[in-house]
């Protein structure tokens, strides 16, 4: 929480980059982890880093879009304000008596379809690649419950247990946990993997998001929805429950820690013995903490 | 009147001007009647506006300050979202200025079926009755009113709130419906039938052709709306599992019969508005509006496409690949009679000599504003991009853009425009101008940092946040408070409209203002086109 870098790629982010930089330039010890990476950092303007092929993807389809619509909006402001001054009652006292031009009424119907079928071409190459869900490694599921998510490890990838996360209330936070952000159980996961994640609820709608992933999925009571992740670097993401969910909405976060192998895997060894096994269908959650 | 003496001769009745209580109560005069939509509209949105003002005091320090019980913020959020789409801007715009305008704009004497106008009315009002009540009632366990939000997804609307608060809910929703779909018949049978005679279709003003594709996307999206809530009200109260997998229904059904109404919901509440700016940029620029056939059937065009592109609000609920790609392909339809539009009205400034009266001060800017909000909405309209904003403050930035500052700026645009019309006074221009200076700055302080807080990932709906969100949340909040503030400037403005005393000319602003009512006295007669215009002029 140090640093008051803001994570930028787009457009109006390069600029607020080299601003925060100078402020920070005081600044030394930044946190090992790039700031901005997994949680929103303060006076932040642009997306969090990405972290996954797919945010890679995202984040440079929605840098092009800004460059487009930014230009579109100075295009339409430029307009507006050479109207404003050429075409005032002082400026012009007698006005024109046009209403009709056909070059150019086609013209502004083809354009703007021209530039749908610009930003239409990497956008279903995105829409391809985040819904095709390529050979997974390794399944997790997560079923929502209000107001907490519950994780399971399927047996046959070395796991055979479930657990559930909740948010650390601020009372009981430790030094370095964020506020509204940090669960008592994180979901571990090894880096460079793939990742199935099957989301699923067991009352309302909840959503899994996963901001620094460029992932969110409903979790739909009746429902088993899937999407992947492949994270490429190790350190700790969180993301918040996002669709409406009642009273406890904004307290039920989603923590995941990557981790490298080894790391995983000493994991897994552990949390066999300290959560509930999925063989026994019992809840012995309380037991295990 | 005296007339009563004569009514032997002929039907002099319709000419008696009821008085008191009855007037108002009884009316079947259609500028009545649009009177008291606007009065109600501004009246709703106060109090809907006062929802959101408690909403952003919350929100203005990370913490729980004002609402101890964070279900309390989501029943103000709910109740704000419903209050302002079907009690602001719905009842302001199409009942207000539509039933004020229209008939007066095609030479029709009054509307088609004064009596369901005045229903339709009083069935608005006792929906939003019923939407006040509801607030009052139990709904989670334990607190009070509904805060599913104002789409009202199950299960959180069925298991989620057991208290009859969302019975009360459904059934303002089922008023607030039905008077609409009244409505739409209403002005679809006086346009398309008491047009004055040679005011053909293609000769109609544009704010009477948007009324018109609005009516009909009213007609057709309300009815699968009063399906779906009472869908929910019989799984909430008789037992039926439409929505509950348990029984074999799904919940992502609702979600589909939902946005069907409501997306087309979003373009009835910004067409009229297109069609009070195009009034506006004409009237001002003193030019014909340029592309007028164009203009009339890019309406027609967003009202047919926003019937097929519902699904673009459900990119997250797991809809396959072949059916998002189609919902993106659809909604990117969308932005290029949208984008006609806005160079539409562009083009109808070139060339003109403009001016700067306090409406067109609010049409330029919502010009502006509009198309921010439209290019966000380009930007949502990709699946793969909304993954991210979806359910993030992005999505409620782009929201009041084209809404707020869209629907909400041509509301007031509208007063200032039509005031010296519909009262026979003059607010006065520069507080007319200063008003829009506050409410333009204020609602982009407001706005404008919601497109940061929603790529920083900070999810809609939510009572309490993460640290690292405070600084653009303190400066959102008090873009709140200066737009409310503005308010206080229009009062002003009203009350020096009155205290002045200064009457207005039946035609104030000059020779861009050739659409019908400027024929007529400010105010109004209280009947209008006894004999009825003959219209002359060639067609577009």
């Amino acid at each position: 929480m140090g640093s008051r870098r803001g994570a930028g790629s787009t457009l109006i982010g390069r600029g607020w980059v080299a601003t925060a930089c100078a402020l920070v330039a005081g600044v030394a010890a930044l946190p090992a982890l790039a700031a901005g990476t997994g949680k929103p950092e303060p006076w932040q303007i642009a997306m969090q880093e990405p972290v996954t092929p797919i945010a890679h993807e995202l984040h440079g389809f929605h840098t092009e879009l800004m460059w487009i619509i930014t230009a579109i909006t100075l295009f339409v402001l430029a307009l507006l304000v050479i109207c404003v001054v050429r075409f005032n009652e002082k400026a012009n006292p007698t006005p024109s008596k046009t209403s009709h031009n056909t070059a150019i009424e086609i013209a502004w119907t083809i354009v703007p379809v021209l530039i749908l079928v610009v930003i239409a071409i990497p956008s279903f190459r995105l829409l391809r690649n985040q819904l095709i869900i390529p050979k997974a490694d390794l399944t997790i599921k997560t079923t929502g419950h209000a107001w907490y998510w519950e994780y399971e490890y399927p047996a046959d990838q070395g796991g055979g247990f479930k657990f559930d996360a909740n948010m650390i209330e601020e009372k009981d936070l430790k030094p370095g946990q964020l506020r509204l952000l940090a669960t008592d159980n994180d979901v571990v996961v090894p880096v460079n993997k793939i990742v199935r994640v099957q989301v699923t609820s067991a009352d309302v709608i909840h959503s899994f998001a996963m901001p620094s992933f460029g992932l969110k999925m409903d979790a739909v009571p009746g429902r088993l929805n899937e999407t992947w992740f492949k994270a490429e670097r190790e350190g700790t993401y969180h993301g918040q429950c996002s669709e409406l969910c009642g009273q406890r909405h904004a307290f039920m976060p989603i923590t995941i820690r990557v981790v490298s192998e080894q790391a995983y895997a000493a994991w897994l060894t552990e949390a066999k013995t300290k959560f509930a096994s999925t063989d026994d269908g019992s809840r012995r959650l309380a037991d295990a903490r | 009147m005296a007339h009563a003496a004569h009514a032997g001769h002929h039907d002099d009745h319709a000419h008696h001007t009821p008085t008191g209580w009855r007037r108002w109560l009884y009316s079947t005069n259609h500028k009545d009647i649009g009177t008291l939509y606007l009065l109600f509209s501004f009246m709703a949105g106060i109090i809907g506006g006062l929802l959101s003002i408690a909403m952003r005091m919350e929100l203005q320090e990370p913490g729980l300050q004002i609402f101890s019980n964070p279900q309390t913020y989501n029943v103000f959020v709910t109740g704000h979202g419903l209050i302002m789409v079907f009690f602001l801007v719905m009842p302001a715009l199409i009942g207000g200025f539509g039933n004020w305008f229209v008939p007066l704009m095609i030479g029709a004497p009054d509307m088609a079926f004064p009596r369901m106008n005045n229903i339709s009315f009083w069935l608005t009002v006792s929906g939003f009755c019923l939407l006040i009540m509801s607030l009052f009632f139990e709904g989670a366990p334990g607190s009070y009113g509904f805060g599913g939000g104002w789409t009202v997804y199950p299960p959180l609307s069925t298991t989620g709130h057991p208290g009859p608060a969302l019975d009360f809910g459904i059934f303002s929703l089922h008023l607030a419906g039905a008077a609409s779909i009244l409505g739409a018949i209403n002005f679809i049978t006086t346009i398309l039938n008491m047009r004055a005679p040679g005011m053909t279709l293609h000769k109609m003003p544009l704010f009477a052709w948007s009324i018109l594709v609005t009516a009909f996307l009213l007609l057709l999206a309300l009815p699968v709306l009063a399906g779906a809530i009472t869908m929910l009200l019989t799984d909430r109260n008789f037992g039926t599992t439409f929505f509950d997998p348990a029984g074999g229904g799904d919940p992502v059904l609702y979600q589909h019969l939902f946005w069907f109404f409501g997306h087309p919901e979003v373009y009835i509440m910004i067409l009229p508005a297109f069609g009070i700016v195009s009034h506006i940029v004409s009237t001002f620029s003193k030019k014909p509006i340029f592309g007028y056939l164009g203009m009339a059937y890019a309406m027609v065009a967003i009202g047919v496409v926003g019937f097929v592109v519902w699904a673009h609000h459900m990119y997250t609920v797991g809809l396959s690949l072949q059916t998002q790609a189609y919902f993106v392909f659809a909604t990117m339809v969308i932005a290029v009679p949208t984008g006609v539009k806005i160079f539409s009205w562009i083009a109808t400034m070139w060339g003109g000599s403009i001016k700067f009266s306090a409406a067109m001060h609010w049409a330029v800017g919502f010009i502006f504003l509009f198309t921010v909000g439209g290019v966000t909405g380009v930007v949502l309209s990709n699946a793969g991009v909304d993954r991210y904003m979806h359910d993030t403050y992005y999505v409620v930035e782009h929201f009041p853009y084209v809404l707020s500052l869209g629907g909400v700026f041509m509301i007031f645009g509208g007063v200032y425009y039509w005031f010296p019309k519909m009262t026979g006074r003059i607010i006065p221009e520069n507080i007319g101008i200063l008003h829009f200076w506050v409410a333009f700055a204020g609602a982009n302080i407001l706005f404008f940092p919601m497109h940061f807080l929603g790529l920083a990932g900070m999810p809609r709906r939510y009572a309490d946040y993460p640290d690292a969100f405070a600084d653009w949340n303190r400066i959102v909040s008090f873009g709140a408070y200066l737009f409310f503030a503005g308010l206080g400037i229009f009062l002003y403005g009203i009350y020096k409209a009155y205290s002045s005393g200064v009457q207005a000319a039946a035609n104030p602003w000059g020779p861009g203002a050739t659409t019908l009512e400027w024929t007529l006295s400010s105010p109004p007669p209280f009947h209008q086109y006894e004999t009825l215009p003959r219209i002359v002029d060639t067609e577009h």
